[in-house]
């Protein structure tokens, strides 16, 4: 494992009262909640300051483990709640971390909006291809032609872009990263976290247990090592031209614009109704 | 406690729909947070908070649909705003899940549901009375939940303030449960009918280290981590212990929910709220609410003009039930009417509580509210047959 850059203790910022976590060996989330962590941890944010937002699944359990003000909802509405949450308290900063069923299947309508109005939000969609707190059913993301316990005979529905998603729909920050590299995830959650508008991050994270045993994908360390080389490429490659890179498979920031942020442009218009 | 704070009292009245004063009700009450979606016929309620909540300083938002209108409101209220909802039949369906949360986490917050005739899109621009059981039972789970039933547009005002109050002083979700005739008709409000009260919520405080966001005090009501004072506490709609953190140990699981029915039990004094007509030396009670409670009233007149034993009670809280007030109201009644716009909702729940009388209903789906006449009708029958 990668050794904690100087003054970066992942445990000072974990629950110690909701330990052991219960995320089974092996899962990537596990390394994406590190990196969010660490990019808390190198931005100084304030935790009394910090709301983490989450919604239902294994990656919506992780906000239970961060020591913040941190509020576990319903499925696929984490956005929701964060917008409420932001608008009324601007002063706090507010990360939403789901997962690509909370978040592209029943969440869906609110992703798209929450790009739309670009309110000041970090939203982390941890994406392992699988429902994985349900017992590893199809998910928009899972590739074609993988098993499932809903695909007995392997995915036949084209799956999601959730990044060209959120590009089209107006976002003003989106970028990918793999599990893989955490310094790497850290640095983009860190640019999202700075960005004023909505940012969107999409993590690319492994299901050890019910997706990568189901489709004999190895141990989770070879789970991890396929990211570098097979793993989902095409589909994003074939999926849009630009402004995504034309790398294998396009990590980093993807997207970004300075539309307005939503919260301000809102409280400026009712400055200057009122001040008339 | 919940001090409440009455200085920003102007007495004045206006001429204003159901609706315009629930809006009015909701300024006066420090409501600063409205999050919707359009539906008939309860828009004019957003419409007015799109102006008027900006101006106060609030937020209004509208929403992509009524399951994110509600969540918003949720994580407001949990940033520590009073907030607000408003909708109808179809909508209030979709609300569903993210009030069960709100009961179960105890956010405090207000849901307004304008009854229209159902199921499914019915008929967008007609009274009903049929989401009795829905505004009681619609979230999936055991919980608690108070509703409000206000019978005209100044009691609307009135219950929008106190239902603000119940949501902070309870920790709860407050529906407001009203019909579309008395939403849309004007009527004049007197604006200083009850002086607004701001119930403010009670926060936490004190050493952080040794606290816990759901252990409570003798009123049941556990003081509330606001995000930024430092408490650095954990909400979740899975069923928690005091800590906050989620746990499935049945003595704690069956200890907080609990507390939650408790709690409101507690409250009831604040909580019940009715009106007794007449009913003394009743020997037929007419049991109604909203529009068809006021219909009732200019029957029970005509009954007793023409020498009948006729009164009337009607429920101003829905639920929970005030079933000792009913009891009393009906003590020398043999017969109950209830007419209502549904097919036997509140029929059921007062016989259920008068089983040693005869219940009768008269129930009208025709999407037409209940005449005084109707009413009368019905009653005199019933009251010469005794
Ligand atoms: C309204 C509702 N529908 C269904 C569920 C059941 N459910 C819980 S988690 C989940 C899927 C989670 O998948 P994902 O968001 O990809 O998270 P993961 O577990 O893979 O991290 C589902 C369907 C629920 N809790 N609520
Ligand atoms: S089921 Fe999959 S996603 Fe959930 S904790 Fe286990 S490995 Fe992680
Ligand atoms: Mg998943």
């Amino acid at each position: 494992m990668f050794r904690d850059a100087p003054h970066f203790d992942v445990r000072d910022y974990l629950r110690k009262e909701m330990m052991p976590h219960f995320l089974c060996p092996g899962c990537g989330h596990g390394m994406a909640l590190r990196a969010l962590l660490w990019a808390l941890h190198e931005l100084k944010i304030d935790r009394d300051k910090l709301a983490v937002v989450s919604g239902i699944g294994c990656a919506g359990r992780l906000s239970a483990y961060i020591d913040a003000n941190t509020f576990h909802t319903t499925h696929g509405r984490p956005l929701a709640y964060a917008t409420g949450l932001a608008l009324a308290r601007p002063d706090l900063h507010v990360v939403v971390i789901t997962g690509d069923g909370d978040c592209l299947a029943i969440g869906g309508n609110h992703l798209i909006h929450a790009c739309r109005r670009n309110l000041k939000l970090t939203c982390l969609m941890l994406n392992n291809e699988i429902y994985g707190m349900t017992g590893g059913q199809v998910s928009p993301t899972t590739s074609e032609t993988r098993l499932t316990t809903t695909t007995p005979h392997g995915n036949t529905e084209p799956n999601f872009d959730a990044c060209a998603l959120a590009t089209a729909a107006g976002a003003g920050f989106v970028g990918r990263e793999v599990t893989r590299h955490v310094p790497k995830m850290k640095e983009l959650i860190k640019d999202g976290l700075q960005h004023p508008g909505f940012a969107f991050i999409e993590v690319l994270s492994d299901c050890t247990e019910v997706y990568g045993r189901k489709n004999d994908m190895g141990s989770s360390s070879e789970m991890v090592l396929r990211q570098k080389s097979e793993m989902r490429p095409s589909a994003y490659r074939d999926s849009v031209d630009e402004p995504f890179r034309s790398t294998d498979l396009p990590t980093g920031i993807l997207a970004r614009n300075h539309r307005p942020e939503y919260g301000a442009a809102l409280r400026a218009a009712a400055a200057a109704r009122a001040a008339k | 406690m919940n001090a409440i704070d009455r200085s920003h009292h102007k007495p004045a009245a206006k001429l204003l729909s159901g609706n315009a004063a629930c809006a009015q009700g909701a300024i006066d009450a420090g409501c600063t947070f409205f999050a919707g979606y359009p539906i008939t016929p309860s828009s004019e309620i957003a419409e007015r908070l799109s102006s008027l909540l900006p101006k106060a300083g609030g937020v209004f938002i509208q929403m992509e649909d009524e399951i994110a209108a509600m969540a918003a409101v949720v994580g407001a209220s949990m940033g520590g705003v009073k907030a607000l909802t408003a909708t109808s039949g179809p909508g209030f369906s979709l609300k569903q899940e993210n009030i069960g949360y709100a009961a179960g986490a105890e956010i405090p917050c207000v849901i307004v549901n304008v009854m229209r005739g159902g199921p499914s899109t019915g008929m967008p621009t007609r009274p009903s009375q049929a989401d009795i059981f829905q505004t009681r039972y619609g979230s999936h789970g055991d919980y608690p939940i108070i509703v409000l039933v206000p019978a005209s547009a100044r009691e609307i005002y009135d219950e929008t303030l106190r239902a603000f109050d119940l949501a902070e002083i309870c920790r709860t979700p407050v529906i407001l449960l009203y019909d579309q005739v008395i939403a849309q008709s004007s009527e004049t409000v007197a604006l200083g009918g009850r002086p607004p009260a701001h119930a403010t919520r009670k926060w936490a405080s004190g050493p952080r280290e040794s606290y816990k966001p759901y252990a409570a005090g003798d009123d049941l009501v556990p003081a509330m981590p606001r995000p930024g004072d430092g408490y650095r506490t954990h909400t979740t709609g899975l069923t928690h212990s005091e800590s906050g953190f989620p746990s499935q140990d049945p003595e704690t699981v069956t200890r907080n929910l609990g507390r939650l029915y408790a709690k409101l039990e507690k409250h009831r004094d604040l909580i019940d709220s009715y009106e007794a007509v007449r009913c003394e030396d009743a020997e037929l009670v007419i049991v109604a609410i909203g529009i068809s409670a006021r219909a009732a009233r200019r029957a029970v007149d005509a009954c007793r003009a023409e020498g009948h034993k006729v009164g009337l009670f009607r429920p101003i809280t829905l639920w929970p039930f005030p079933e000792i007030a009913l009891r009393e109201a009906t003590k020398s009644a043999k017969t109950i009417l209830v007419p209502e716009l549904n097919i036997g909702q509140l029929r059921l729940e007062i016989e259920r509580l008068l089983r040693d009388r005869r219940v009768e209903g008269l129930h009208l789906i025709s999407g037409e509210p209940i005449t005084p006449a109707q009413i009368a009708a019905a009653a005199t029958k019933l009251a010469t047959e005794v």
